[in-house]
């Protein structure tokens, strides 16, 4: 056997800088968010799915008419985070929360900020909590998180 | 509108493209073989691991052998000189290139050793090179010997006639 050698570490970065096409409807999506509005869009029947999808999940039937929802909405499951990760929209702990806007039939995924997860429960008010209008660009986060109703 | 479509009073107008960037972060550990084969280019030297079983020389080894499934325990330095099993000519410019292109990247198989890898060649027309060439590597000044492959400068033909295609046909 040789004799030890010092093992040698190295960090290394994959990054790849992707762009992509919206789309109309996730495009609306993103330019409403900018405008601090959300929308869903109408499937078959008449449900509201939130964030809007080009086609009906259920049936795939094709989607069609915009609808303001919420800003303020129901969890319908969360999970808290207690060590956020440097990707995380959050850099304190959070949980990240299913929330059924106000007007929608489905539920929507993001950060919920309510510092511990004694205050957060599954049907729990919350409420949209937006970056400022100058700050936003029409990204998901330009909706900085949501927040406990009775908080805002 | 369109059904679809959401009209905004932003001067900006509909927002059409998303910047999606994908970052991953990775602590790469080399771990004890890798570890001694890095030391020796910081030595200027190709440090294989032969297999006790089927006697197979593994350049850059990971430590055991793939086929016996048994851990290398024996360095062998090797020497300079290899030959090239095979190629390709780039002529492709892409983001983050450092080299001008037309340049040759091979498969290169050490004298001695079992394992092909690909290094660079230089100092050789694009137009001359081919399988079976005789090639040695070239390394950076002393001072700028560092554990990685980066110490290879790159490798150069020889100028021997070339290897036998029996002695590298194994390695395509």
């Amino acid at each position: 056997m040789a004799e030890p050698t010092q093992v040698f570490t190295s960090p290394h970065v994959l990054e790849y800088p992707y762009s992509r096409s919206t789309g109309p409807v996730i495009g609306s999506f993103l330019t409403a968010l900018r405008d601090g509005v959300l929308i869903g869009i109408r499937g078959t029947g008449g449900i509201v799915i939130v964030p809007p999808t080009e086609y009906d999940p259920y049936t795939s039937e094709e989607t069609s008419g915009i609808v303001e929802v919420g800003p303020g909405g129901v969890v319908t499951s969360w999970a808290w985070v207690a060590d956020p990760l440097p990707q995380h929209p959050l850099q304190h702990p959070f949980a990240w929360a299913l929330v059924q806007l106000d007007g929608a039939d489905t539920a929507m995924l993001h950060a919920l900020d309510a510092g511990s997860p004694e205050a957060v429960s599954t049907g729990m008010r919350v409420t949209a909590s937006w970056k400022p209008a100058e700050e936003r660009v029409g990204n998901i986060f330009d909706l900085r998180a949501f927040v406990p109703e009775e908080a805002k | 509108m369109s059904d679809q479509t959401y009209v905004t009073k932003d001067p900006r107008g509909p927002v059409t493209q998303l910047a999606t960037p994908m970052r991953l972060d990775y602590l790469f550990t080399a771990g004890l073989s890798l570890s001694r084969n890095l030391r020796g280019y910081q030595r200027a030297e190709f440090v294989g691991q032969k297999c006790p079983v089927c006697g197979k020389v593994y350049v850059p080894s990971r430590g055991s052998c793939p086929v016996d499934g048994v851990a290398l325990t024996e360095e062998v330095p090797l020497k300079n000189t290899g030959t090239v099993t095979t190629y390709c000519v780039v002529n492709v410019p892409f983001a983050g290139q450092s080299i001008k292109i037309p340049y040759i990247c091979a498969q290169i198989l050490l004298d001695g050793a079992n394992l092909s890898f690909m290094g660079l060649i230089q100092e050789c027309d694009v137009e001359d090179i081919h399988m079976g060439m005789r090639v040695e590597a070239l390394w950076v000044d002393e001072a700028d010997l560092v554990p990685s492959l980066a110490s290879v400068k790159y490798f150069r033909p020889t100028g021997e006639p070339d290897a036998d295609y029996e002695t590298y046909r194994e390695y395509l």
